[in-house]
């Protein structure tokens, strides 16, 4: 599914080379739960920013369902983002001015999905999540925990291959950030492939499998469960 | 993403900010409503200018003597033989010499045009007496002191009676009443019914004016306008010996030379005009880059979740074009409206719709709308997701 190898980023800031991360291989196949734990600057987000193809590597490679990545356009990018890949950010990341229906029906907006299917595919994915009676409620009149749901429903609806969580839970109170862990779950035994990249170690122990990420380097890959 | 879907997208979010798209969209209402309100202006000037030349018909010829020579002049009479010795070109010449006056019946009085001509008049300007008669040759030659009169002139100064035969003054003088003229412009005050017609020769000696210099001449079609003018031009010149001292003009180089006046007059309106036109423009690409700015973090989210370069281009574009084309659309509007119930409501000049302008300045608002649309566009297009939503 995800197979990196050898991958580096080098980010400059002036005149600074900054290894973000350096030499790292990795491989996830279909159907795992994985975690990604390491404390802040590790380099776990740029990690993530390159699994999600949100940007590129300096050097190594990167194939996502067999497919090199690295060499791609910012419009192939995007392709590969809208079909394969659902991001569940920090800070939900909804716009507010659309309502939850509306943020979720977003990624098949950009696969020229017509309208009515659209519909349909929105209203089962906020289902999913449990929110289908909140379909119509902006952003703002929902609770933390709803806006996370209404995320992952937008991650969901374009049948991904992969569901990336940016620390979904940083945002949260505990029992919203332990629901949210749990559906996530329940997506997985449903039969999806979930990376979820946190710098808490509770949270990666729900994981299958825990990869932790130090100074840009993986120092430890074990499967819990 | 197909087109439709893009303009659901723009429409919702123009409407999610309705104060700051009006005010956006104020900028090119009214550049487009000025650009028409003012060439409606010019062109209804124009028109109520060149009707009122058309009106007097294309045979027309003037002759306009500037010569101060009291030597030589050329009269009336000679013309009038020049005239009579050219019948295929010249079917009729009336000598014109208009002064204000005072004209008193009783106890009433009223200050008018006093014009003197001849028979002619009536032919060259389609200007009939409705009762009694007009002038006629024997007025002139035996300087009868007789008068017509215009219907502002009658109901003025008669009070309902009868002028026919009775004696009005003129500066002092005692004339005849012969007849009152048809009414050519609803009997208004200062317009073409406020008129007393006397015998050219006469008016001459009450006025002490000395020489004729305006004289009418009617050719005998248009055809024969121009060898009459010649003709014309060739017996005063033999007269003046200097082609300076007169000038004979027809209608259709009065018509040339008030098309290119009034048409700078349009392209210089319009050219203020359009000025606030693109200034409307700029404040599109201010709003529009301010709302690249403030929705940074929705583009990076569109980019996260799979929009392309494409796909925020032509949103953005869209955006642009739908505020700028509302507002030409609202500005023609607004613009007709000007026309219709401010200039052609006061009656200032006659209501005149120019379609090539209404499409040219709301051709204008919408390319303004894509030019200035299409940098801040492009700025929100090319940003890079991950800095895009970081950004609050």
């Amino acid at each position: 599914m995800i197979e990196i190898c050898n991958m580096s980023k080098i980010y400059r800031i002036g005149n600074v080379a900054v290894k973000a991360l350096d030499n790292i291989s990795l491989s996830i196949k279909q159907h795992e739960f994985v975690s990604i734990v390491g404390p802040s600057g590790s380099g776990k987000s740029t990690l993530m920013n390159m699994i999600g193809c949100l940007d590129v590597p300096t050097s190594g490679e990167y194939r996502l369902d067999g497919m090199e990545v690295s060499g791609l356009t910012d419009d192939q990018l995007a392709y590969i983002r809208n079909h394969k890949i659902g991001f569940v950010f920090q800070g939900f990341n909804l716009i507010q001015k659309l309502n939850a229906l509306e943020n979720v029906e977003l990624p098949l907006i950009y696969q020229g999905i017509p309208t009515s299917e659209r519909y349909e595919r929105s209203v089962e994915a906020l289902k999913l999540v449990g929110l289908e009676d909140r379909i119509h409620h902006r952003p703002a009149e929902l609770s933390g925990g709803q806006q996370q749901r209404v995320a992952i429903a937008r991650a969901l609806v374009g049948n991904p291959q992969i569901i990336l969580a940016d620390e979904p839970t940083g945002n949260l109170d505990s029992k919203s950030g332990k629901d949210i862990i749990n559906l996530l779950k329940e997506l997985h035994l449903k039969g999806s492939t979930i990376v979820l990249i946190t710098h808490d170690n509770d949270i990666a122990m729900m994981a299958e499998r825990i990869v932790r990420i130090q100074d840009g380097q993986i120092n430890d890959d074990r499967v819990v469960s | 993403m197909s087109f439709i879907q893009a303009c659901k997208m723009a429409v919702k979010s123009i409407k999610s900010n309705k104060v700051r798209s009006f005010l956006t969209m104020l900028g090119v209402i009214i550049g487009v409503s000025s650009v028409i309100a003012a060439v409606g202006f010019a062109q209804g000037s124009t028109k109520s200018i060149t009707d009122m030349i058309s009106s007097m018909g294309t045979n027309l010829i003037q002759v306009n003597i500037m010569g101060r020579n009291s030597n030589r002049n050329v009269t009336y009479s000679q013309i009038k033989e020049f005239a009579e010795e050219n019948s295929g070109e010249i079917t009729a010449v009336a000598p014109q010499s208009n002064t204000s006056a005072t004209v008193k019946y009783k106890t009433n009085s009223r200050s008018t045009n006093v014009l003197g001509t001849s028979p002619d008049y009536q032919i060259i300007r389609s200007v009939y007496a409705q009762q009694g008669r007009f002038l006629i040759q024997n007025d002139l030659e035996n300087m009868q002191k007789v008068a017509v009169l215009g219907t502002a002139v009658v109901n003025d100064i008669f009070e309902g009676t009868s002028p026919l035969g009775e004696k009005i003054k003129i500066n002092g003088q005692l004339f005849t009443v012969v007849g009152i003229l048809e009414e050519k412009d609803g009997g208004q005050d200062q317009g073409a019914d406020d008129i007393v017609i006397i015998p050219a020769t006469v008016a001459q000696r009450l006025f002490r004016s000395g020489m004729i210099r305006n004289f009418s001449i009617q050719a005998t079609s248009p055809d024969t306008v121009e060898s009459a003018m010649e003709k014309l031009e060739e017996f005063l010149a033999k007269t003046y010996k200097d082609s300076d001292a007169f000038r004979v003009f027809n209608q259709a180089e009065m018509l040339e030379n008030l098309d290119s006046m009034t048409g700078t007059m349009t392209a210089v309106l319009a050219g203020i005009a359009a000025i606030s036109l693109i200034v409307g423009g700029i404040g599109i690409m201010n709003i529009m880059l301010v709302s690249v700015t403030e929705r940074t973090k929705e583009i990076g989210i569109r980019k996260a979740i799979g929009a392309r370069k494409k796909n925020i281009l032509v949103q953005f574009l869209i955006e642009a074009i739908i505020l700028t084309g509302f507002g030409g659309v609202l500005g023609v509007a607004v613009g007709l409206s000007v026309i219709h119930f401010i200039i052609g409501g006061f009656g200032l000049v006659p209501e005149v719709y120019s379609i090539p302008w209404i499409l040219i300045s709301f051709g204008i608002s919408l390319g303004v709308g894509v030019t200035f649309g299409l940098f801040p566009a492009y700025k929100a297009a090319s940003l890079n997701p991950i800095e895009a939503l970081r950004s609050e």
